[in-house]
């Protein structure tokens, strides 16, 4: 049943791209272990971990092999048993070489401690401090694409008050399904894995949001949500870029993040339910995060798929596996279509991060001619975050990072909207981040 | 005569004897003194305010000049030496001389030797592709030839080769002013020593990845095999993290590692490939009296050796 009464949504510029939710309708597999697991030390944002292994050291799936450098750091484990490889520089998603460590695959044997029965386990026995400690354990990070280590948003600085717990099922990205396909398969797991967030951060609400072309998730949460109290499911209009965390908060609970604050700022934490999902596993199963949901999918792949795939494993067994990479492709994209990167090279490893593969065919993959900018405003319409794109354009291709930096371009989230709207096919985010990164270079020294 | 005319004339002619009374007034009294020598300064100087020198532009350079009334941390690099003779001159102070330098593209990965691994077509722009990944082929050093520094260059001292994609300096046009070496995201461009007789010898690689993965990515790369380190008699090569570096101050163009190099990435300016050779003839005939020379002394150590074990020891 269609919803008739007007739908949330956040209020300032977006777009509305194609959703081409191919993979919808395909349940979650597992994938079979690959032969060699490349776990990059640096898969989330903050300070690298430290490696604590050697080479030809026997571990143990789910085993701590590289510990938090700092707070805003994260644990790496082992994503598969066997022997530690070679200890050294892989090119990651990112497009750059980073410190990784492999391990060469025998059997599957899993750390003894880790529950790996299908049971829900409801009852949550841990303090708030003790889950917020199991949380940084298993090296649960922000499964969305940002990788945030996810303790550290738990740990509301002091003086703030926190009174909404909002969590992402918004998966605004085309083309991705697996929060979808999670959302459908592991429902009360994620419920529990809100209760647990709830509790540990001391809220009694709790929202759901998920947009309006996954109809089925929203009314199987309202359904099992029924009896509950303090947790509701929120239907959203399909926009773009919803899932950002201050479209998420303006959305859902009308509230504007201040420019360089944090969302604890106006009362609200948001995590996506991937990572509710792997709090639930590291709570309640003592599970690390050691596997994610994988969409690969693309208009010419054979089998649009949702894989269940170990950290580490190179992105081309995921193409294999769904079918090849079919010949009309132009480029291969970690992450959706708007905000993903395309990789150089098919060995680079799935991270915490890697919530897709999307194989765009050659017609669609090359650039469009660039033009003048005709000052046509359609930018400034379309940023969620109110800023002067094309401005910011020109701050950041003549190295005005002063004047860029008062016009806020490190407000910029990076959703892209402005470059898919510029009729002149104007590449306005590609100088934006040469911008922000300018900045932060200047910070550095 | 209309009175109205003859009004006009007279009102507006005791307002502009007013005005011009009033500002003469206001002009003595709050004149700018400037120096006079910066203009005659600024006249000598080359006017392309390309900012080589560190300052904003050529009428900047001047005042920070005859403020400073000293010469020994300002330099025009454009101009060089003569032109700062002539600065020196109008402000009677001590002119200090400079060796020029040029600028010289620390990468040799042509196409020919640097396989594409992947294709970029996002924007036009080295700066840009670098914020993004490491780049189109494997190595992640080199240059990424999109000419950012040639687009930079004011002095037209630059070029793209199309045949190995890599940027070339024009030695004569080159002023050393910096723009490109500050463009460069990767820091190919480096200024660096004119040389004697415009000789300059330096290594054009910049791969700081162990030798092997270096020569995979790239079949020039330097793989720190250390031979030119060890064929250098003054010090002026530094290994680090298996890459060889030229100290400019410290070569004395001797040109002897020259030859050293098993993929040829020492990189020399007008010399003569009979100098190379000469050079590497020395080294070698060098190397060959050192060799004979070790030989002898192990022959007499391990014959003191023996001396000692033939003599018993004494009770």
């Amino acid at each position: 049943m269609k919803l008739h009464h007007k739908l949330k949504t956040f209020k300032l510029g977006g777009v509305h791209p194609d959703d081409q939710k191919i993979s919808a309708g395909v349940a979650i597999t597992p994938l079979p272990l690959p032969k060699v697991v490349t776990i990059p030390v640096a898969q989330h944002i903050g300070a690298p971990a430290k490696i604590i292994v050697q080479r030809g050291d026997m571990v143990k799936t789910g085993q701590i092999i590289a510990t938090h450098e700092g707070f805003v750091s994260s644990n790496i484990h082992a994503s598969a048993s066997g022997r530690i490889g070679v200890i050294e520089e892989v090119m990651d998603s990112s497009g750059f070489k980073h410190t990784a460590i492999s391990i060469r695959v025998k059997g599957d044997d899993w750390q003894e401690n880790i529950d790996l029965t299908e049971t829900l386990v409801e009852e949550i026995k841990l303090e708030p401090k003790e889950i917020v400690a199991r949380i940084m354990e298993a090296g649960v990070v922000g499964m969305g694409g940002a990788a945030f280590p996810s303790h550290v948003k738990l740990s509301v600085p002091e003086g703030k008050h926190v009174d909404h717990l909002l969590i992402n099922g918004v998966e605004c990205e085309p083309y991705l399904t697996a929060d979808h396909r999670l959302m459908l398969e592991r429902p009360k797991e994620i419920i529990v894995g809100i209760k647990i967030l709830m509790k540990a951060l001391g809220v009694d609400k709790a929202i759901i949001g998920i947009e309006d072309n996954k109809q089925d998730a929203i009314e199987l949460f309202q359904e099992l949500l029924k009896t509950e109290t303090g947790i509701a499911v929120e239907a959203l209009e399909v926009h773009y870029p919803q899932g950002g965390e201050k479209q998420l908060i303006q959305a859902l609970l009308n509230r504007e993040v201040p420019s360089g604050g944090l969302p604890a700022d106006v009362g609200a934490i948001v995590h996506n339910v991937g990572t509710t999902y792997a709090i639930y596993q590291a709570v309640q199963k003592n599970k690390p995060l050691i596997e994610r949901v994988v969409t690969v999918t693309g208009k010419s792949v054979k089998q649009p798929s949702n894989f269940l795939v170990r950290i580490g494993t190179p992105v081309i067994d995921l193409l294999i596996a769904a079918g090849g990479v079919p010949e009309d492709t132009g480029k291969i994209v970690s992450g959706g279509p708007m905000m993903g990167k395309a990789i150089a090279d098919l060995d680079v490893p799935v991270a915490k991060g890697t919530s897709g593969i999307l194989l765009i065919p050659k017609d669609e993959a090359s650039r469009a001619e660039v033009y003048n900018c005709l000052h046509c405003g359609k930018c400034i319409e379309a940023c969620p975050m109110g800023l002067e794109p094309y401005h910011l354009l020109l701050m950041s291709k003549k190295g005005n990072s002063q004047r860029a930096k008062e016009e806020h371009i490190l407000d910029c989230i990076e959703c892209g909207s402005c470059s898919f709207v510029c009729p002149s096919n104007r590449p306005i985010l590609d100088y934006i981040r040469l911008g922000k990164t300018q900045i932060r270079k200047q910070k550095k020294v | 005569m209309n009175p109205v005319i003859l009004y006009t004339i007279l009102s507006l002619t005791a307002i502009g004897i007013v005005a011009a009374v009033v500002i003469y007034f206001v002009s003595k009294k709050f004149a700018v003194q400037e120096d006079d020598r910066i203009g005659k300064v600024e006249e000598v100087l080359p006017s392309t305010n390309c900012g080589g020198c560190g300052q904003p532009g050529c009428h900047a350079f001047a005042k920070a000049v005859v403020e400073a009334g000293d010469l020994s941390s300002l330099h025009c690099p454009v101009g060089g030496n003569a032109v700062m003779k002539q600065v020196a001159e109008i402000l009677g102070i001590k002119a200090v001389e400079r060796d020029p330098y040029i600028a010289v593209v620390r990468c040799s990965g042509s196409f020919e030797h640097r396989k594409k691994t992947n294709v970029y077509d996002g924007t036009e722009s080295c700066k840009i592709a670098a914020a993004l990944y490491s780049g189109d082929t494997g190595c992640a050093y080199g240059c990424l030839g999109m000419a950012d520094c040639v687009e930079v260059c004011d002095f037209e001292a630059m070029y793209m080769d199309e045949k190995t994609g890599l940027p070339v300096v024009i030695e004569d046009k080159c002023t050393a002013c910096n723009a490109c070496v500050k463009e460069c995201p990767k820091g190919i461009l480096e200024l660096w020593p004119k040389g004697k007789k415009n000789q300059r010898v330096y290594i054009a690689c910049l791969n700081e990845e162990k030798g092997s993965t270096a020569r995979k990515e790239c079949s020039v790369a330097c793989s720190g095999c250390s031979k030119c380190f060890e064929a250098c008699r003054y010090d002026a090569i530094t290994m680090e993290n298996s890459l060889a570096h030229i100290d400019p101050e410290k070569c004395k163009l001797c040109m002897e590692c020259v030859d050293t190099c098993d993929v040829h990435n020492i990189i020399t300016a007008n010399v003569t490939p009979e100098k190379i050779q000469a050079a590497n003839e020395q080294r070698l005939k060098r190397e060959e009296r050192a060799r004979k020379k070790k030989e002898e002394e192990k022959l007499a150590a391990e014959a003191a050796k023996q001396n000692t074990h033939e003599t018993p020891p004494q009770a």
